[in-house]
């Protein structure tokens, strides 16, 4: 579908460039001009030049040792909910049923996390886990595990992941089941008559027609869980320690709790910047996937 | 053919583990203190609805879902409208800048709530609107406006241009052809689209947070000061909770069955 070049177009684009750029544009600016000074209160700047940036990218500061660290787990973070929640969703999937009023109950008690507050999942966990109230902490330690999400790191960020799984796994799973419903019944009976195995359909029929979808999940699901705050503030407040402590939770510490505004500006444009990259690498991959492959799949 | 070993299994076990921290919130929210203090339950022994009736008398506490409907309605309803020529122009036309302006738009949808926080704060208070849903229905945009655009973009592809070129040789002007056709065409989208706004404005606290004090705060943040300032109120947090898992409980079963197509955002 060929479309035609019209410079009027960017008429009909105004409205949302204006209502987006007032929230991203002015704010970043203040940004900007915060990460390169440093302030003792009373509304006092001072200039600091690149300094903000140089201690953020210098591990042996206090800064920059805070701000690595809590991206390093922050990473680590989004690889492990990945690793568990494109697998899962994609079996989920492939698991929904077929027909009849169970599909809709189960795509509504699917889509049921997703429509939950953040603070409000995390009030969940935290009730739930925890192990004198709790269904899930009472059951494990009945069963002689010690679990405290409180004090045990281990369990804390245990908590988190599967508090995580619980609340996006279903995102990944409502995205795959949208791209197999496009797949025409015609490619399986294809496929029986050729006598392919169920994971030769899998790989050649399913996986491709979801990989667009796929690539929609992965982003949404990296950059969120890139940028978590609100589920584990709510359930471990960042601790034991600082061990789930990410970044946005670090970023928030410093911005709202210290006032530091300086060092928060010199670190959300730090932040900003990696999500832009990733951003766009994902951009173009999905662009040129899109590319490859012109022919029109199945419309809207 | 199409299916997996296993899968009932699968789905139910799925299910249970979705279901279940919900219905614990649930149950604790029919509990006294007492009962959930006190004993392990799994069902409420002496079922009781003074968590409820705490809520609904009380200003402070209902005023917060008010608070956070109307927030969610203006950001929902400014989201759509300026989205949907934009959606249009993107589908149909090529322009100066539309691949840039596009990333731009969806680099925004991606950009973390905690680095807009105090920027936001400043803004909204330089502008006299802190603490009016207007602060958050305009904060929440940032990443509703480029979400919006993105589904409808894949809705307005979905129509044939035939269609455009038939009502602009019939002589509609544009805007009368964008209200009486297309609109009606891509109903189904604007409301996959007003679906995804309702839900992101709804879920999000951080910045709704921030943006408000007294007369505009969302119940997810009432929720979380009340039980601070007056130690741990188990039944009444859980309540509330089941107070604010019912709106998108709503408005799925309403969805029901526009959720597979919803999801693939127009464009599978």
């Amino acid at each position: 579908m060929d479309k035609t070049v019209n410079q009027k177009a960017w008429f009909l684009v105004l409205p949302v460039f204006l209502v987006v750029a007032f929230s991203a544009i002015l704010p970043l600016m203040t940004v900007v001009n915060y990460s390169m000074q440093d302030t003792f209160g009373n509304n006092q700047f001072f200039w600091n030049g690149v300094g903000w940036f140089k201690e953020l990218l210098d591990p042996s500061t206090d800064l920059g040792g805070r701000f690595l660290a809590s991206l390093g787990r922050n990473l680590l973070f989004s690889a492990i909910i990945l690793a568990i929640e494109v697998p899962l969703g994609i079996v989920v999937a492939l698991s929904m049923p077929r027909q009849g009023w169970t599909v809709a109950a189960s795509l509504v008690i699917l889509a049921l996390p997703l429509l939950i507050p953040w603070n409000v999942v995390g009030t969940i966990w935290q009730i739930f886990g925890r192990p004198d109230i709790g269904l899930l902490g009472y059951t494990l330690n009945g069963l002689g595990i010690d679990y405290n999400y409180v004090s045990n790191e281990f369990d804390a960020w245990a908590t988190v992941i599967v508090m995580d799984v619980w609340h996006w796994t279903s995102l990944v799973a409502l995205l795959c089941y949208a791209g197999l419903k496009s797949i025409p019944d015609a490619y399986y009976q294809a496929a029986q008559i050729d006598g392919a195995s169920r994971w030769a359909v899998f790989k050649a029929i399913q996986l491709p027609k979801m990989n667009r979808v796929l690539l929609i999940a992965v982003l949404l699901r990296f950059m969120d869980s890139f940028m978590i705050y609100t589920e584990p503030f709510v359930v471990t407040g960042g601790g034991p320690g600082n061990s789930t402590t990410f970044v946005s939770i670090e970023l928030v510490k410093i911005a709202l709790g210290q006032f530091d505004l300086g060092k928060a500006a010199a670190l959300s444009l730090v932040y900003n910047l990696i999500i832009l990259i990733v951003c766009w690498i994902f951009y173009t991959v999905m662009t040129n996937a899109g590319a490859e492959r012109p022919e029109k799949q199945g419309g809207a | 053919m199409n299916t997996i070993p296993g899968r009932r299994i699968i789905m139910v076990a799925f299910l249970i583990f979705l279901l279940l921290p919900i219905y614990w919130l649930v149950n604790m929210s029919f509990k006294t203190n007492t009962e959930i203090v006190t004993t392990m339950t799994l069902w409420p022994h002496q079922p009781t609805l003074e968590n409820y009736k705490r809520i609904f008398t009380d200003e402070s506490w209902y005023s917060g879902y008010i608070n956070s409907l109307t927030y969610v309605l203006i950001n929902t309803v400014i989201s759509i409208s300026v989205a949907l020529p934009a959606a249009y122009a993107f589908s149909r036309y090529r322009f100066l800048g539309d691949k840039h302006l596009f990333f731009w738009l969806l680099s925004n949808r991606m950009a973390p709530a905690a680095v807009f926080a105090l920027p936001f704060f400043n803004l909204y208070s330089a502008i006299n609107l802190f603490d009016t849903p207007w602060a958050v229905a305009l904060a929440h945009c940032i990443f509703n406006v480029p979400l919006a655009v993105w589904i409808l973009e894949g809705f307005v592809s979905g129509v044939p241009r035939e269609i455009d070129e038939t009502a602009f040789l019939d002589g509609y002007s544009f805007p009368r052809f964008f209200v009486k056709i297309l609109v009606p065409l891509i109903a189904s989208g604007i409301g996959v689209a007003a679906f995804f706004c309702f839900m992101f404005s709804w879920v999000e606290l951080l910045l709704a947070r921030t943006l408000t004090s007294v007369n505009a705060k969302p119940i997810s943040a009432i929720m979380t000061r009340t039980v601070s300032a007056s130690g741990m109120d188990w039944g009444l947090l859980a309540a509330a909770g089941v107070l604010t898992i019912i709106p998108g409980a709503l408005v799925i079963w309403f969805v029901r069955n526009y959720i597979a197509r919803g999801f693939a955002l127009g464009r599978v």
